[in-house]
Formats: structure tokens, sequence, C-alpha cells
């Protein structure tokens, strides 16, 4: 029953967030003295494709339907959240035409949730282990060097990160190749190989920056918790100082951690999104960019709402698999 | 304590410098930094020239002087709007509870989880450069008021029953003036933390907008820099000065920042520790 009612509560955030913000996306454009017919059309013009003042307006009535702008404010508003919640089409891309925006986003979504998924897990277990070292040991030298490390890493942007090392280990030192290339057949060796090899440096950016802020706020749970009286009982039991830290110290650490794990998931998106560009990745960010540069309306608006669907996912995700870390909660 | 202090005098060193530099310098710059061919191109770091110069005839010193300006007014004004209304909205929803606070916090939870930065590329992109700082600055508010809120609405809810507070309450004393009298003193230390580190959060986003080509493309921040320098293969030219300049000066005021948030909010914490131990 409780973990029903959890469930519930959890859900209805969801639907909220994705409805808040896919309310968001539809209204921005709207609201914006821009038109993105009129940009699409400017663009067409600008490469020197002559047409006719009828061809024109066929074209601009064209482009209104493709865009969903057609009638009053709400049919649109209707029209879009049809399109994105019963059908879930984004329609054609129109940089890429005639290629779906869904089969784009769907190329480049994996390449997405593999990258974030394993440098924050990464990131999350290394920085969580080096914090319970720091917080349990704050005195000794390499503590104390670690906890500094994590100083002044974590505050830095993933985008910084990554262009010091595109700096260092591409135009410096030439580790890494200037551009992000994938060699072989999908599923091949030869391709998971390449795709790890491109894929390390981008990794190592966000890695880097999620690793100072586990180390810190770990740090900071350990050192207040090796005070509490459970773990003093635990010293006069004659627990070994490795089991004082694993199974009183880390397994109540834990806790919040994956709380704020939930909490972060949005930030390390967006920082995520930047990287990404500057390493030419080929995930969601690089996708929105080329929507961007290419005044692609349908394949932004794809990306965009893609984006705040997947974040807000992941965060569900951790907040329901929350429970099955702490003891305390019982679902009956 | 000695370590807080210590980790707050770094900081503030750090951003004392930074508020010449963005504060006090560009007001002494020789011509408008953001034109181009004003000074001989490409040079290496000189007396005259302490940055060197870029690849459009521009001196890297006074660029960075207005840049830093920029960033720093975007941080500053996000940071304060967001405090102000974070601190009213967890007010408001821990002392009032029931429905308001169900109203706000859900309204938190939900600007919490959306992603900012995909909005705002959203909205810079259909402005193709159009968007000016104060729209940029307006978004970033709007996302960022729920993380001092969220704690401020639960520092609140434990507040209600301190026995301070109840003092005030029997003494006669109204709901305004136990916050403003009781609570706001209480919660100025933690204010000024989240508010130092908001000026981070700000800064961050709108140089990471600016860094891929998508903030306003008027003014001169230190993402745009990175973007100039990026557009005009600063890299592939080993023009480490252009490059450089930008990213080492984000590195500092972020470290410097931090160093500040964290300093204030532990120095804060001990005091309470012992106020009450």
């Amino acid at each position: 029953m409780h973990f029903v009612r959890f469930l519930a509560s959890r859900l209805i955030t969801y639907v909220l967030v994705i409805w808040i913000g896919v309310t968001i996306v539809f209204f921005v454009p709207r609201f914006l003295p821009s038109d993105p017919v009129e940009a699409m059309l400017g663009r067409v013009m600008s490469q020197g494709a002559y047409m006719q003042p009828e061809q024109v307006e066929a074209m601009r009535s064209t482009l209104t339907q493709a865009f969903g702008l057609e009638g009053t404010l709400f049919e649109q508003y209707l029209g879009f959240m049809q399109r994105i919640f019963l059908n879930g089409n984004f329609g054609p891309s129109l940089a890429m035409f005639p290629t779906p925006v869904n089969e784009l986003i769907g190329r480049a979504l994996p390449w997405t949730v593999g990258l974030l998924l394993n440098s924050t897990l990464i990131a999350w277990l290394v920085g969580n282990v080096v914090g319970l070292l720091v917080g349990y040991r704050p005195n000794r030298r390499l503590s104390k060097l670690l906890e500094t490390i994590a100083i002044f890493v974590y505050p830095i942007p993933y985008y910084i990160s990554a262009l010091i090392l595109i700096i260092l280990f591409v135009h410096v030192t030439k580790i890494f190749p200037l551009s992000f290339n994938v060699r072989g057949a999908p599923g091949s060796f030869e391709w998971i190989g390449s795709a790890i090899y491109n894929s390390i440096l981008p990794a190592l950016s966000i890695v880097l920056v999620g690793f100072g802020w586990w180390v810190l706020s770990m740090k900071a749970l350990s050192s207040g918790l090796k005070e509490e009286d459970f773990v003093y009982f635990a010293k006069l039991k004659g627990v070994s100082e490795g089991g004082i830290m694993r199974r009183y110290v880390l397994r109540n650490a834990m806790l919040p951690q994956i709380t704020f794990l939930a909490l972060q998931i949005g930030t390390i998106f967006n920082g995520a999104l930047i990287a990404e560009i500057l390493f030419g990745y080929p995930g969601l960010g690089t996708l929105t960019q080329t929507a961007v540069l290419q005044s692609d309306y349908n394949l932004l608006m794809g990306t965009i709402t893609i984006s705040i669907v997947a974040v807000a996912t992941a965060t569900l995700l951790v907040d329901i698999l929350y429970p099955l870390f702490d003891p305390r909660v019982q679902h009956k | 304590m000695p370590k807080s202090n210590n980790r707050i005098r770094i900081g503030l060193f750090v951003l004392a410098v930074f508020l010449i530099i963005g504060g006090i310098l560009p007001f002494f710059s020789p011509y408008d930094p953001r034109s181009w061919n004003v000074v001989p191109r490409n040079l290496q770091p000189s007396a005259e020239h302490l940055f060197g110069t870029n690849n459009l005839g521009q001196d890297t010193f006074w660029l960075l002087t207005a840049a830093v300006r920029n960033s720093l007014l975007i941080g500053l004004v996000v940071a304060a709007f967001a405090t102000i209304i974070g601190v009213m909205a967890g007010l408001t929803a821990g002392f009032l509870g029931g429905i308001p606070d169900r109203v706000i916090t859900l309204i938190m939870d939900v600007f919490i989880v959306v992603p900012s930065l995909p909005i705002l590329i959203l909205m810079a992109s259909l402005l193709q450069g159009r968007a000016s700082i104060w729209m940029i600055c307006l978004v970033l508010i709007l996302f960022n008021w729920p993380w001092p809120a969220r704690q401020v609405r639960s520092i609140a809810l434990s507040m209600r029953e301190r026995e301070f507070i109840n003092t005030a309450r029997f003494s006669g004393s109204s709901t305004f003036k136990i916050i403003t009298r009781e609570i706001l003193p209480y919660l100025f230390a933690w204010a000024l933390a989240n508010f130092v580190n908001t000026v981070l959060v700000a800064i961050a986003t709108e140089s990471g907008l600016a860094v891929i080509g998508l903030s306003s493309a008027e003014q001169t921040t230190l993402g745009s820099m990175i973007y100039w320098a990026l557009q005009h293969q600063a890299l592939l030219g080993a023009r480490w000065w252009w490059i450089g300049t930008p990213v080492v000066a984000i590195v500092f005021l972020f470290v410097g920042l931090f160093l500040v948030t964290t300093g204030v909010s532990e120095l804060s914490a001990e005091r309470r520790g012992q106020q009450y131990a």
C-alpha cells in the first residue's frame, strides 16, 4: 500500500514534469517575435533557389502545415500534444528530408544514453569511494590532496573540462583524434573498439567534474556519520575499521547520495549536451546543434522534447530505485 | 574553523580580482574591445598587449575585461532575483503548509527536473542571436529559484517547531514580524552561500549557451569569447592565448565562487553548532 502511494505520487510528478516541459516547448516559439516558416523560406531562398511568388506562397502554406502552425492557438496546442503523446511523431526532418525526425533521434539517443550512463556511474562509484576514504581519514596527506583536487575540479562546467581535455590531448599531444570517427560495421569488434576509443575524452570530461562533486558531498556526509553513536558502539563492539566504513558509514551515506543523483540528472544532461557538441559526439547534443544551424524546426522541437522526457524518465527511475537501497523503507 | 576561514579568504581574494577586472577596468579600455582591427593581429603577449591579440585584431586583455563584466552582471542579476524569489516561496510553503505548500512544492519539483538548457537553446535559436542578455537572465531566474526554495522550505518546516519561534509567538509577535526578525537573520548566512552558488550556475549556463554560439550576439561574455576563438580555429592555429584566456578565467572565477560558497556555509554551520551545542 505504501509503495503504491509512493509510486503514484512519483508518477504524477513525472507526468506533470513532461506536460509542463512540453507546454513550455510549445509556447516558446509562439510567443517569440520569430517565425520558423519565414526563417526556413529565407534559408531556402538564400541558397539561390529562385521561386515564383505562387511557389513561395505554396511552400509557405506547406511549411505552416508541416510545422503544425495552422489554426487557433488552442487547436495547435491540441494537435501538438496529440502528435507527441498519441502518435509520438515529430514529422519529417527538413534539413535531411525525407528522413523522419524520429529516426534521427532514434540513432542519436543510444549514444547519449550510453555516454551519460557510463560516465555518471563511474563518477558516482569512484567519487563515493574516494569521498568515503577522505571523510574517514581527513588528516592523511593523500586525503587532503584528493580533496583539493575535487575542490578545483567540481566547479568547472563540463564544456570547460571538455575544452581543456581537447587542448591537452587532441592539439598539444595528439593522442586522440580531431573528429569523432567510428570505423567498421556496426556491432563488429573494430566498431566497438573505435567507438570506445572516440568516447574516452567525452566521457572523461563528464567523469572528472562529477568525481569532484561526489567526493565533496560524500566527504561531508561520512565525516558527520563517523561521529554518530552507532559508529562508536560498533567500535566498542570490536568491528574492524573496514567493516565500520562499509557497513555503518557507507550504508547510511549512500542514501542521500542517491537522492542527490536524482536531483543532478538535469544538470548533468545540460552540461553533457554542450560537451557533445564540442567533441562532435553523435548524440542528442550534436543533433540539436544540427537542427539549430539548419533552422530545422521539426528536428529542433523533437530533440528538445526528447531531452525533457529523457531527463524526467531518468529522474523517475532513480527515484523508484531508491527504496531498494534503503532497508528502512518497506514495501508491503 | 580556520579551514573554512582560509577557503573564504582565498575565494574572496579571487573574486576581488575579478570584480576589479570586470567592474573597474572596462572603464579604462582605450577602445571598444569588441571592435575589430584596432590592434595588429595575432600578437604574442607583451607589455603592451598583456594577453596578446587575436585573429580579429582585438586585444585579448580588454576583451576579457568586457566579458568578465557582462558575465558577472548576468550572474549577480540572476542570483539576486532567484534567491529572493526562492526564499519567499520557500518560507510561504514552509509556514503556510497545506494546499499552498503542496502547490509550491510541486512547481519546485517540476522546475528542478525540467532541464533549462534545451529550452534556452530552443529560445535562442528561434531568435537567431537577437536574444538579449535580459531575456536569458529571465529564463535563468525561472529555472534557478526552486533550488533555494526547496531548501528554505525544509528549514522553515523544522524551524516552525523551534523554541525561539514559539517564544516570539507567545510574546505576541505577528507572523510577519517573526519571519523578518527571527527567521531571516537565521537564514542569512545560508542565503548568502546559495546566492554565490547561483551566481556560478547562472554564469556557467549562459557561458555554455554562448560557447555554442547561441547567446546574445551583441555582448561579449566569457562564453562568447570561447565561441569566437573556436570559430576562428584558435585551436588548430595553436593560438593558445586567445582560447586559453577565457578558459583559465572561467576556471579561476568558478573555483573562487565555489570556495566562498562552501566557506560561508561551513562557517555558518560551525557557528550554529556552537550556539546550540
